[in-house]
């Protein structure tokens, strides 16, 4: 399998995803946001961080840069592509995924260990999991409030395009679980054709078991599949 | 033009220092001249109070690569690895601003870190703020906590920990002290000394702003109602540029083109070329139109002082200025060569064609003054408390009582706003004895803990220096490594005051016993002075961040209780002081008497039984005792798991508040299993070293019997009581 990181000044988790994505034997390559050809990859990583800093709308600036119109094609060609936290709000800015992702209800940023479910498993991302289970993964953000209008929400219900949906450790879905606001507790989506997917929860930290849980780790293994 | 009396006033100098500027110069200066002296000669920079007692201290050993005097201190951890850290204040800017001015004293430290070579791994910090009740204290927490979050959050360095405290000592002048770590090749290590003549000056990272102009004066002062006024020196923090610079600088630290590079931290870009000529005794002449600049018309008086953030100053090797600008042009920062080196011992400023400044660099560094101020030795109070006098309370509600005070609440509050696991190397985050960070890719890891009791250095500074330093390393002990070295901020008040300056004398060597005792050195560290607010001063509050290393991962512990039916022994001796203590401040609003004695042979041969317990995988969890005493530290333990205890009713002790909620010093609580007991009761037996069984883990409930019971997850919610309300308000 090969991947490419996109690496914008500012990002900061491109060497953390890198990281988990060796570990399992992809053969990645970092690309600086100022290349304009993406090499050929099974998987495009928009990795977390501050994206040119973040000081206007997180993702704005990065959604306008050389490389995303590569990235742009090549999701629309149906390419793999996997925005994790600054990525997700990336690719929502770009046009590849639909809704916003506002500043968090409680107005902080948070970073810290939270609980989300499986909603759907029929997909490139999470087919290593099985439905309604409860994996532990960690967020950092302060705009990770997902939000969208009702006739985005019905076509995502209705076609299973929200994989996972923040929980307690039971697996309660409600709003004392909710760690951001998130309109329905509504942690990650897809693209109608499910290829592209945008979530807040960072897989690549659940990735190494001397430091963390490794929930996050058959994610990136069903990708593999 | 004749400088006047009130020019020198206003740049915090005074007539007789003045007067000696005029001799190593000659003749009378001018008045950027005149700000540069006071940018080099205030306390801040030039350590003038501070120097003669901090030689005192034990800076070197076998590990010590790099004592104080360079912009970190550095370490070897074995390998080709070292660790480069330090720890610095940043007080008055954060009073007067606290978003800015706490992010940009992460900003300031990153940079002193990765100035040498190093890879910024982990961030940490002291807070301290007012009495809860403050007016203040909300916005200012509320602002520390957010520009700390801010700037580490963004360049993408962990903040793994720290501590948050309040007393009404600090209404009016917070503490925000901020410590980074980061990771280096041993033989890759740069430094500030300038070498070679007429090689490039280079200036890189943000252009020059009118921000900050004089912080580090203002930092030199006392304040008074007045102090809003000097928002304009703080300094604006862009932890964006940061990050551009830190990974422009690390990949020209790749190729071999630096001679030297220092950062512009306190008085900008006067310092830093002064520092670098001074170290390598040569002069340095700088054209001032090349300086970018952000704003219009700027003076040379207002480029030398500014304290615009996120700016280095390199000196480069023949014919590498090309291959150098490619990599700053490809991050997007600013690359100018504004000068070079001489052979003249001189600082040479031209701006418009013309020489502006002219000064012997000598006259700016070594011959910066130094004072020898007198000091009044401290008069410890003596122990009047009677035990028996106090109102009776019950052990159930004096756990209850400390346990839901600020000082001892669950600070996720504060934590979650920070980013713990970013980097993906984070072993053990806040909250526990120690933080524990792996070395990227390698077998090993880093402890790091921060820690500062302003009580005990208040009731008596030699004690409460000796104190904290065997608080970090009991604290280091506890995680399972072992205690290497130390960095320390030292906040006091007014040193012109003999009563201020006792206090930081006897802290010194008080620190120094225990440093020296234990083989653990001071690498770096940075003094705060003029802490005061209408002549009133601070507490003495040393600070002191100390790294520990493990050679092998699978002996890193934490304070988590694991499994009922589990033993928790109390190593180190329990003799019932309470003068000082949680117990008494918390409960009676007592404030008195000495605080507990340090014992250094006890604490030695205490920690170094933990630690041989430890490596023979003797020990399930650990936790050190220390403010609050034993009920406090295992209800700590715990809360981590949820599960419960059954405390022994001490023999030895008729009061039972002087066995629990005591605070004497060199103790350690450690969970063993039952069938080890004996095991480990040799090894302590065999090394002398006092022990007592002091409970059994069970399950749910925390209990003593006949005297306590409570459930573990109503401990948990009055540890969460504090923070919790102050959500909702904020």
């Amino acid at each position: 399998m090969k991947s490419s990181v996109i690496v914008f000044p500012g990002s900061n988790c491109d060497r953390d995803v890198a990281v988990a994505l060796e570990k399992l034997q992809f053969k990645n390559s970092m690309i600086w946001h100022k290349e304009t050809v993406l090499p050929e990859s099974d998987l495009i990583v928009v990795p977390g961080g501050f994206s040119y800093g973040d000081y206007l709308r997180s993702g704005a600036i990065a959604a306008k840069s050389n490389i995303l119109n590569e990235v742009i094609k090549a999701g629309k060609k149906g390419s793999l592509i996997l925005g994790i936290c600054n990525g997700f709000q990336i690719l929502i800015e770009c046009g590849l995924l639909k809704g916003a992702l506002l500043r968090n209800s409680g107005l902080k940023f948070i970073s810290r260990d939270i609980f989300v479910k499986i909603q759907s498993n029929k997909n490139k991302f999470f087919n290593k999991y099985k439905i309604n289970e409860i994996l532990k993964l960690n967020i950092a953000h302060n705009e990770g409030n997902f939000f969208t209008n009702n006739e985005h929400l019905k076509e995502l219900e209705d076609n299973d395009l929200i994989p996972i949906k923040y929980c307690d450790g039971d697996g309660k879905v409600n709003s004392v679980s909710n760690p951001n606001g998130s309109l329905n507790n509504i942690a990650g989506i897809f693209n109608k054709n499910k290829n592209i997917l945008g979530m807040m929860p960072h897989p690549e930290r659940m990735a190494d078991k001397i430091c963390s849980d490794e929930d996050g780790l058959p994610l990136f293994l069903s990708l593999m599949n | 033009m004749k400088i006047t009396n009130e020019q020198i006033e206003t740049h915090g100098l005074k007539q007789e220092e003045y007067k000696k500027i005029k001799e190593l110069l000659g003749r009378e200066a001018n008045l950027l001249e005149l700000g540069i002296f006071s940018a080099m000669w205030n306390e801040h920079c030039s350590y003038k109070s501070s120097k003669i007692h901090l030689k005192k201290l034990p800076t070197k050993n076998n590990i010590v690569i790099q004592g104080p005097g360079e912009n970190a201190g550095v370490i070897d951890i074995g390998d080709d690895d070292a660790i480069v850290f330090k720890i610095e204040s940043h007080n008055h800017p954060s009073f007067i601003e606290p978003y800015q001015g706490a992010a940009t004293g992460v900003g300031g430290i990153l940079r002193d870190v990765f100035t040498m070579g190093a890879r910024p791994i982990a961030l940490m910090n002291s807070i301290h703020f007012g009495a809860p009740d403050n007016k203040k204290t909300q916005n200012l927490l509320n602002g520390v906590v957010s520009g700390i979050g801010g700037y580490g959050n963004s360049v993408g360095i962990p903040t793994v920990g720290g501590e948050t405290k309040f007393n009404s000592t600090y209404n009016e002048n917070i503490l925000v002290n901020a410590m980074a770590v980061g990771h280096a090749k041993k033989n890759k290590i740069f430094y500030s000394k300038a070498k070679g003549i007429n090689k490039p000056v280079v200036y890189v990272g943000s252009k020059t702003g009118r921000d900050g102009i004089h912080g580090a004066t203002m930092a030199s002062a006392e304040f008074d109602e007045n102090s809003e006024e000097k928002k304009p020196t703080v300094q604006v923090g862009d932890p964006f540029t940061e990050k551009l610079l830190l990974e422009a600088c690390l990949e020209l630290m790749k190729k071999n083109s630096i001679i030297s590079i220092q950062d512009m931290g306190a008085a900008g870009l006067t310092s830093s070329s002064i520092e670098m000529a001074s170290k390598g005794k040569l002069g340095i002449e700088l054209d001032l139109n090349k300086v970018p600049c952000r704003e219009n018309n700027m003076s040379p008086y207002e480029m030398m002082l500014s304290e615009s953030q996120e700016r280095m100053l390199i000196i480069l090797d023949d014919k590498k200025e090309k291959e150098a600008k490619k990599i700053f042009d490809k991050w997007d920062l600013d690359f100018v060569v504004i000068g070079k080196t001489t052979d003249t011992n001189r600082l040479v400023l031209n701006f418009n064609s013309e020489k502006v400044a002219d000064i012997p660099i000598p006259a700016l560094a070594d011959e910066a003054p130094q004072y020898d101020r007198k000091w009044k030795k401290f008069k410890v109070k003596k122990n009047n408390l009677k035990i028996k006098d106090l109102k009776k309370i019950k052990i159930e509600e004096a756990l209850t009582k400390i346990l839901s005070s600020p000082d001892h609440s669950n600070k996720s509050w504060i934590t979650d706003q920070y980013d713990q696991v970013v980097m993906c190397d984070t072993i053990q985050k806040s909250g526990g004895d120690a933080a524990v960070i792996r070395v990227h890719n390698k077998e090993k890891a880093i402890s790091i803990s921060v820690d500062s009791s302003a009580n005990y250095c208040s009731a008596d500074p030699r004690t409460g220096g000796k104190q904290i330093v065997c608080e970090n390393w009991r604290n280091l002990i506890s995680v399972g490594s072992k205690p290497l070295a130390i960095t320390n901020c030292l906040n006091f008040g007014n040193p012109e005051k003999p009563e201020v300056m006792g206090e930081f004398v006897e802290c010194i060597e008080g620190m120094k016993e225990a440093c020296e005792f234990l083989n653990f050195p001071v690498v770096s560290g940075n003094v705060s002075f003029y802490n005061e607010t209408n002549s009133k001063s601070i507490f003495p509050t040393p600070v002191i961040g100390g790294i520990g290393i493990f050679d092998n991962l699978s002996k890193i512990i934490n304070m988590k209780t694991k499994k009922s039916g589990n033993i928790i022994i109390v190593i180190g001796k329990t003799f019932g002081h309470l003068n000082q203590s949680s117990f008494l401040k918390d409960i009676y609003l007592i404030n008195d008497g000495p605080p507990p004695e340090i014992n250094l042979t006890n604490e030695k041969n205490n920690g170094d039984s933990v630690s041989n317990l430890i490596k023979k995988n003797l020990v399930s969890s650990c936790h050190d005792v220390s403010s609050g005493g034993i009920l406090i530290a295992l209800a700590e333990m715990s809360m981590m798991s949820m599960l419960g205890l059954k405390i022994n009713k001490p023999k030895r002790f008729t009061n039972l508040s002087e066995y629990f909620f005591a605070e004497d010093q060199g103790r350690y609580l450690i969970e063993i299993e039952r069938d080890n007991l004996e095991k480990v009761e040799t090894i302590l037996k065999k090394n002398s070293t006092f022990y007592e069984v002091v409970a059994e883990v069970q399950n749910d409930i925390f209990e003593i019997d006949k005297i306590l019971r409570i459930k573990t997850e109503e401990l948990y919610n009055c540890n969460n009581q504090w923070f919790n309300k102050f959500n909702v308000i904020n």
